[in-house]
């Protein structure tokens, strides 16, 4: 069960992790806890999975990378062998199914734009159905995080 | 110990001054190198310990200083969108999460992103293009709740506040997840 200090480090780690030599130590003190303390509570919330990841996070466009949603209307009736067609490219990142006429949803990744034309391009030849891409135009800024 | 208030600027400066007497162009590339190799060594997480940064550095075998200075570098030009920790959001009990589309005049997208964005539970806020005549939905934004009401309430909250700025508006409810890899850079060795 979470603690109100576990749901501290969330609700705080969400936000930002300082950068300098000893950052669990400056939490410490806004935390009211103790460096060996945090560290602790992270491991454990890491393990018992709970938290899913601890360090930077990369945007990958900015990267110099390529990344796209992409929708695809998959007949019910393929959609375990269409699923299995997709998820075998490295570049799918997520894949969700939806209650929708498009009912997959990925997101592809790659390192630069080329890369990204070539899968789309692959991933509606191999599936034989048409690959909407919906790359973001704009990111609006989002204020808040999932709050523990 | 640094102190964690150091302006990053000053690092960044007392940095370029020591690679100054080598031509520009080659300390683009090296840098551009070096940042890669740290994207590596960090892109599966930082160690839980009480000096990470340290860890990471001598497995670079860089100095931790020069970590920390391209760290800061890579959050101020948005390559790093901040450091810090994921929860599984399900564990936390928002176990619902609808992807709400909404076919907003592009005059007001965005005024409708910025004021979608700042409400609870909203965690990511793009537009999109769209593919008329079978799909005309150009702002997304994720839902989150405890349950499927809740989001269900929430969404109906946005069209409200949206009101005749959205022509139209759906929500798509993930029913599976079918892989969740997360986004790897592929090691070129």
């Amino acid at each position: 069960m979470m603690d109100a200090l576990d749901r501290n480090i969330i609700n705080t780690l969400q936000h930002d992790f300082p950068v300098c030599d000893r950052p669990f130590a400056v939490l410490a003190e806004t935390l009211h806890s103790t460096e060996d303390e945090l560290i602790a509570r992270v491991q454990t919330m890491l393990d018992s999975g709970l938290l899913t990841r601890f360090g930077p996070m990369y945007n990958a466009v900015n990267m110099g990378g390529a990344l796209s949603l992409c929708a695809m209307k998959v007949p019910e009736e393929r959609f375990d062998e269409v699923t299995a067609q997709v998820n075998a490219f490295a570049e799918v990142a997520h894949n969700y199914q939806r209650d929708h006429e498009m009912n997959m949803w990925f997101v592809l990744a790659t390192e630069t734009q080329q890369e990204l034309e070539n899968t789309l391009a692959a991933v509606a030849d191999h599936t034989g159905i048409p690959v909407y891409n919906m790359p973001k135009q704009k990111e609006f800024f989002v204020g808040l995080h999932f709050k523990a | 110990m640094s102190a964690c208030t150091s302006k990053p600027e000053d690092r960044v400066t007392e940095m370029s001054q020591t690679v100054k007497h080598n031509p520009l162009k080659k300390d683009e590339r090296q840098l551009a190198e070096l940042d890669r190799r740290i994207v590596l060594a960090t892109q599966s997480g930082l160690p839980v310990v009480a000096e990470p940064y340290r860890i990471i550095a001598e497995q670079l075998g860089i100095n931790t200083q020069l970590l920390m200075d391209r760290l800061e570098t890579m959050k101020a030009d948005h390559r790093i969108r901040r450091i810090g920790v994921v929860p599984n959001h399900y564990k936390l009990g928002y176990t619902a999460n609808g992807m709400s589309v909404w076919d907003v005049d592009d005059t007001f997208i965005d005024e409708a992103g910025e004021q979608l964005g700042q409400l609870d539970m909203v965690t990511h806020c793009y537009q999109r293009p769209r593919f008329p005549p079978e799909w005309t939905y150009n702002l997304f934004a994720m839902v989150h709740g405890h349950d499927r009401d809740e989001v269900l309430q929430k969404v109906s909250q946005i069209a409200d506040l949206l009101g005749s700025k959205a022509r139209k508006h759906d929500i798509l409810f993930s029913t599976r997840i079918l892989k969740k890899t997360g986004l790897r850079l592929k090691d070129k060795g």
